[in-house]
């Protein structure tokens, strides 16, 4: 009992009884789903005719030549439908919600990738669906929410607490518990209670299964390290998992650092969070020493998020996995850097993995391989990195 | 190792009457405030107090206790060492049952252990934690029986199925949430009460009260009628968010209201 959905001693089920029966629920419908050919071959159609998979792996010559170190591969998530990884599980969860008979689908979103991409897996099966977003990540993300509203959403802002992602996610789940016999909840990370950091990893497993297979027919050999930014953890999670027996592949997950981690004004979680129990399950989180969450900050509002998914957690404690954190100031210059040099305009979110990889791949040698996971592309971004940079695009 | 919750409910039967069990968010205007209105509760009809502790991010509660939460933070830097030294001050002053409603994070980063020693060197009787379902209730186990601290269960009209189980390994008594969705007041109930309770009576060998929409003393008489006694939040919280510094004549007369309308359950 209560070892369930456990990765080690993270992950299980810290939920109100209200939605326990909905957990479980969900949790017998997984089960069954998950090996059903007929599902599976519904999933991969979509995949592969709605969403555009396989994504691209891009070999990045000018980045690695300019880089000097190892031989640099993008993993193309920005060019799937809706523009990044996120569609992955939604067209997952929204298929699952649909052979649950369930009408209703709500979703938190934090920079707006999750919402948009939900908002228009519901548009395709026809079916209602509300978004959660922090009142301070509308502002940033205003293109977003109208994509949202364009797709037939509905966007619910939250202006409790930090009016950010954690935010959203608590009144998602005061709504799952108020309309628990009609509505399907589609988280969008690898977190919550179990099963849904087992069940969204295995949506976005396909990243890193391409992956693999793209780079040994571009290469023969397996990658020396692969890097992704972490919020909460999906992206990297999707790439990762199918590396995780490949010792030799090296895991990195890069974190908000925001301000910098000796300010108080970040997301790293794994670099700065203790051990809690939150939003379902037990990980790491940013948290004072009464347990108070704490009020995160990254110009990333996807990041934006005082904890991470348990199996991170996990590889992180069992050191199978390195996790870094990235400054505002060294995102946004990969942001920059990607867009100038190899003509692709990265998601703020995914500049902190790009970020990452210019400090990790001067220190390879040129026969070894790097794959970035580009997670979203930046379209949404640019009005605020202007913002950032002081430009003024209403003048 | 008798809990002063089951004395009171012994006493209650032996009296043929319901318990009263009333909310109220600790620190929110201030420790002085929760304490007067505490003791007020206590000389105005209810039998049993739970003590919010103020967490950031409280995913079960509506509207008025997250307002509420957020004004014990952010106004009065509300902790829960304060709380335990507001229930040190209380036990001096008054033998009815207190219990802590608080999320899992509390407890856990505290130091479950340590927490739970704690609980029963103040004179907290039991615990209330939304965010800890049966299926992970043996988190603090060991720790709250070690302590002789009670660790209340919840059911809820979506629990089907699993009320039997819950009620096998409740303590104290069991909190029969009256419908589905997060606390607060409402308008009007969706819940098949005669099939909710039904279930639970033949399930609970201990008292079990109702909570969740609660907010005077018709809805007190109806509700207490279907149990053990009623459990009554947001309207009293309410009355600080309203009266502020001024709330404890107005707790005094909702709690008399409640008192007599459960009464006549």
């Amino acid at each position: 009992m209560g070892k369930i959905g456990r990765f080690g001693n993270f992950g299980g089920q810290y939920v109100p009884e209200t939605v326990m029966n909905a957990v479980s629920e969900l949790q017998e419908a997984y089960d069954k789903y998950k090996n059903d050919p007929v599902f599976l071959a519904e999933l991969h159609d979509l995949y592969r005719n709605y969403a555009f998979r396989p994504s691209l792996l891009y070999y990045a010559e000018k980045m690695t030549k300019d880089l000097g170190g190892a031989k640099i591969y993008i993993k193309r998530e920005d060019l799937n439908h809706t523009g990044s990884h996120k569609i992955n599980n939604a067209l997952g969860q929204v298929l699952l919600a649909k052979h649950m008979g369930k009408k209703r689908v709500i979703a938190e979103t934090g920079a707006g990738q999750h919402g948009v991409a939900t908002a228009t897996i519901c548009a395709y099966f026809n079916m209602e669906c509300e978004v959660y977003m922090g009142r301070e990540d509308m502002e940033r993300q205003a293109l977003n929410v109208y994509r949202m509203e364009l797709l037939g959403a509905k966007v619910t802002g939250v202006d409790s607490g930090t009016a950010t992602l954690k935010d959203a996610i608590n009144e998602a789940m005061r709504d799952w518990a108020t309309n628990i016999a009609t509505t399907f909840y589609c988280i969008g990370s690898v977190m919550g209670p179990h099963p849904y950091p087992t069940m969204v990893r295995d949506f976005q497993k396909i990243i890193g299964e391409e992956a693999k297979k793209q780079i040994f027919e571009a290469e023969g050999k397996l990658p020396d390290c692969v890097v992704a930014c972490v919020g909460g953890g999906s992206n990297a999670m999707g790439i990762f998992y199918d590396f995780i027996p490949d010792t030799s592949v090296r895991l990195v997950g890069a974190e908000a650092g925001g301000r910098g981690i000796d300010t108080p004004e970040h997301a790293a979680t794994l670099s700065k969070g203790d051990l809690g129990i939150f939003h379902g399950m037990k990980s790491v989180f940013l948290q004072n020493e009464e347990g108070q969450i704490a009020p995160v900050y990254s110009i990333s509002a996807g990041l934006d998020y005082p904890g991470i998914g348990p199996e991170h957690a996990y590889l992180h404690e069992t050191g199978r996995a390195d996790y870094i954190s990235i400054t505002d100031e060294e995102a946004v210059q990969a942001f920059e850097y990607l867009s100038k040099i190899e003509g692709i305009i990265p998601a703020v979110e995914s500049a902190h993995a790009v970020a990452a990889a210019r400090k990790i791949a001067p220190t390879m040698r040129p026969d070894q391989i790097m794959i970035i996971n580009l997670s979203g592309r930046g379209d949404k971004d640019v009005q605020q990195i202007a913002r950032y940079r002081g430009v003024n695009l209403n003048a | 190792m008798l809990n002063r919750i089951d004395e009171k409910f012994a006493q209650l039967k032996a009296e043929n009457k319901k318990a009263l069990i009333t909310y109220i968010a600790a620190g929110d205007g201030g420790f002085d405030l929760t304490e007067q209105a505490i003791l007020a509760m206590n000389q105005n009809g209810a039998d049993i107090i739970e003590i919010g502790v103020p967490f950031s991010d409280p995913i079960a509660e509506g509207k008025v206790i997250q307002e509420a939460s957020l004004r014990a933070i952010r106004d009065y830097h509300t902790t829960l060492k304060g709380v335990f030294e507001l229930v040190k001050k209380l036990r001096t002053q008054t033998n009815m049952p207190l219990l802590l409603m608080l999320y899992a994070n509390t407890i856990f980063r505290t130091g479950t252990d340590y927490f739970f020693e704690k609980c029963r060197e103040v004179g907290i009787d039991g615990v209330i934690v939304p965010d800890l379902p049966f299926e992970e209730h043996d988190e603090f186990q060991e720790a709250s029986e070690k302590n002789n601290i009670y660790n209340i269960s919840l059911v809820t009209p979506a629990s089907t199925g699993r009320i039997a189980k819950i009620a096998s390994k409740a303590q104290g008594f069991l909190y029969c949430v009256s419908s589905v969705g997060v606390t607060g007041m409402r308008s009007h109930f969706d819940t098949d009460f005669n099939a909710f309770f039904g279930e639970i009576a033949s399930s609970a060998k201990i008292p079990y009260c109702v909570g969740f929409g609660i907010r005077d003393g018709e809805t007190a008489q109806k509700m207490g009628g279907y149990c053990d006694g009623v459990i009554v939040g947001s309207a009293i919280v309410n009355k600080v968010g309203e009266f502020g510094q001024e709330a404890v004549p107005e707790i005094i007369k909702i709690c008399q209201e409640l008192r007599q309308g459960l009464d006549k359950a």
